[in-house]
């Protein structure tokens, strides 16, 4: 490519982009997108989402930062890959989303009491304590994360489910006192640990 | 049996449409000998299915008729239509090649007075409409065709109909004892013109073009414009027959996708554009697109299209087509990137810009020849004496089509040339 043309594609590419061609998963690919617009409609839940994916892309070009790190757009995509499968360009859309959240929750932008950002945080404070998900412990931190009154509530609403379950060995009540955890639960610990460093070392100062 | 009469100076021409014609015309009138070897009953391709040029709207017949003339006045052509290339062996100066002809079962004698069409009972769907109505099973396919004599359909033959059609000829040109030939003959370069066809819209899954009657493509709603198609010219539903009183055209469909084509098929905005037109005055249309690629001087055109006062333009790629089921009209969905404003639109008729795609599939090529991630032929030293014409290359319109096709003859006269000077 000639010199000129080297020098318009830096101009055009703001340090915004810059910064998510960087730090975010496949991030790369954001500049490809050609505005078609089939990945916002064809998503199933895009009339909920404040900014569709192709509107998520042009403002990641346009520079605006802090309106798309503090977004909810990318929390509400539930990995169903249609727009993945209709890209015409080829764009892994549903990981861009994946690795905006991700970025967004490490700079400490995810907008508040996000349902699936709450979701994963409990997700994961779950997996850590024993290396497996405590599935009766998950399931009642999630009934009670909007306070005391509200999981009762919620409690009472699936209580079928739940002595179904019990029914059917799926889940176990002892597992409140505790529970299992995988044979060597610090080494575990000691490789996520590692992998967190690792990931931390890789991202790029743009702050 | 057929005869020709071929040498090492002689150019073959392999496809007869707009591409192949201009090529084998050009060439014979510098005096050279050229075989032109036709896959359809009649010469002329797919432009003789078109009912209007962009950006003139005038008509194809016009300029289809002047090159029909100008092959039937030149003694240097030979026509050989419903025949197939199977193999081309040899090298720039010295090919063999095999030709495999079906039988017509109507012979030179055919005046195309159209008695055995009449006396045949049997009905198939029309092929040159794109199966948009039908055709007797004695036919002539459309009525400038050329060579101007009917053709009986392989299903009739053995039929009651078939001895019907004998029966009703007058002049003795119906010969049922046809059999299928393969000819071989020498050419010294060979022009390779077997041009385009539409995508398949049925790959399109969410266009629902197979389940959807109201959706249809580019092509088929060019034959329904032309009052000798299968509609008289009238824009009507398929679902129900009546005229439409909104259309939609969708671009880019089947082009610039990596699901489908990866280029961009060059004519269908265009081509919309042109189509745009048809309709009566009063008659709303949407085009939904990517961006328009009105190229070079057709950006007027654009322009006047632009202007019209029933013509919307709508910034999107069509995400999914679902069918109205009370009144037949399918709803468009998708999302614009003017707004992003998220839109159900509801048409009476959509019509798919479907991209050209080239008529050979990779795999098939009779002769060794370079061919691109497309599937369209480069133009490579290693062709040797094999040179591309119109679509076979990339996606044309007719204009650079037969501009490619001049240069294609151009280097196949240079061959024969450098043969005659060393056979001479």
């Amino acid at each position: 490519m000639s010199d000129i043309n080297t020098a318009m594609i830096e101009k055009y590419r703001s340090s915004f982009l810059k910064e998510v061609e960087a730090n975010v998963e496949e991030g790369e690919w954001v500049k490809m997108c050609m505005q078609c617009g089939v990945c916002s409609g064809s998503c199933p839940l895009g009339k909920h989402w404040e900014h569709p994916p192709q509107e998520i892309f042009m403002m990641i070009r346009a520079g605006k930062r802090e309106d798309v790190l503090s977004s909810d757009s990318m929390w509400m995509c539930t990995s169903c890959y249609n727009c993945i499968a209709r890209c015409p360009r080829g764009l892994p859309i549903t990981h861009i989303m994946h690795g905006l959240a991700v970025y967004s929750k490490r700079l400490g932008l995810t907008p508040k009491k996000q349902p699936t950002a709450d979701f994963s945080q409990i997700f994961w404070d779950n997996l850590m304590k024993k290396g497996r998900v405590n599935e009766l412990k998950l399931g009642l931190s999630m009934y009670f994360k909007d306070g005391f009154g509200q999981g009762i509530k919620n409690a009472m609403a699936n209580q079928k489910l739940g002595q179904n379950m019990m029914k059917a060995k799926r889940m176990n009540a002892m597992e409140i006192f505790g529970g299992h955890s995988v044979k060597d639960l610090s080494g575990f610990q000691k490789i996520i640990k590692k992998a967190q460093e690792i990931e931390e070392g890789n991202v790029k100062d743009f702050k | 049996m057929t005869e020709v009469i071929a040498t090492n100076e002689t150019i073959l021409v392999v496809g007869g449409g707009i591409s192949g014609m201009t090529a084998a015309l050009e060439a014979a009138e510098t005096g050279k000998q050229v075989v032109l070897v036709e896959k359809r009953p009649y010469v002329g391709g797919r432009v003789t299915q078109l009912y209007k040029y962009f950006p003139k709207l005038c008509f194809p017949t016009c300029g289809l008729e002047i090159n029909q003339r100008r092959a039937k006045m030149n003694p240097n052509l030979n026509i050989i239509s419903m025949a197939e290339v199977t193999d081309i062996k040899g090298e720039a100066g010295n090919y063999t090649a095999t030709v495999k002809i079906s039988p017509r079962y109507v012979n030179e004698n055919c005046t195309a007075c159209g008695d055995c069409g009449k006396a045949v009972e049997a009905e198939f769907d029309d092929e040159y409409n794109y199966g948009m109505g039908k055709r007797k099973g004695a036919y002539l396919p459309h009525r400038m065709a050329h060579p101007q004599r009917y053709i009986l359909d392989p299903a009739i033959i053995g039929t009651d109909d078939a001895q019907k059609a004998k029966d009703a000829c007058k002049v003795n040109a119906i010969d049922l004892d046809m059999q299928e030939e393969v000819i071989e003959f020498k050419a010294g370069a060979v022009v390779w013109a077997t041009g385009w066809r539409p995508y398949d819209a049925n790959k399109i899954q969410p266009y629902g073009y197979d389940r959807i009657a109201n959706v249809i493509t580019s092509v088929e709603f060019e034959r329904m414009a032309d009052p000798n198609g299968p509609t008289g010219g009238k824009l009507t539903r398929p679902s129900d027959g009546k005229e439409v009183q909104s259309v939609a055209f969708i671009q880019c469909a089947g082009s610039r996708d990596k699901n489908h084509l990866l280029h961009c098929s060059r004519i269908c905005c265009m081509a919309s554009l042109k189509q745009a037109t048809y309709p009566a005055d009063d008659v709303p249309i949407t085009i939904y697109y990517i961006d328009i690629r009105a190229i070079d001087r057709f950006e007027e055109f654009y322009q006047k299209v632009k202007a019209k006062e029933n013509v919307k333009f709508i910034k999107s790629k069509v995400a999914s087509i679902v069918e109205n089921k009370e009144n037949g009209n399918p709803t468009l969905h998708g999302v614009d990137t003017e707004g992003y404003n998220r839109y159900a639109d509801e048409h009476d008729l959509v019509v798919l810009a479907v991209g050209m795609e080239p008529s050979v599939d990779k795999a098939s090529f009779p002769v060794e020849i370079t061919i691109n991630e497309e599937g369209f032929i480069e133009p490579a030293p290693e062709n040797g004496g094999v040179f591309a014409a119109g679509c076979s290359s990339d996606a044309l319109d007719v204009n650079r089509a037969v501009q490619h096709a001049t240069g294609a003859a151009l280097r196949a006269i240079q061959v024969v040339n450098r043969v005659a000077a060393t056979e001479g």
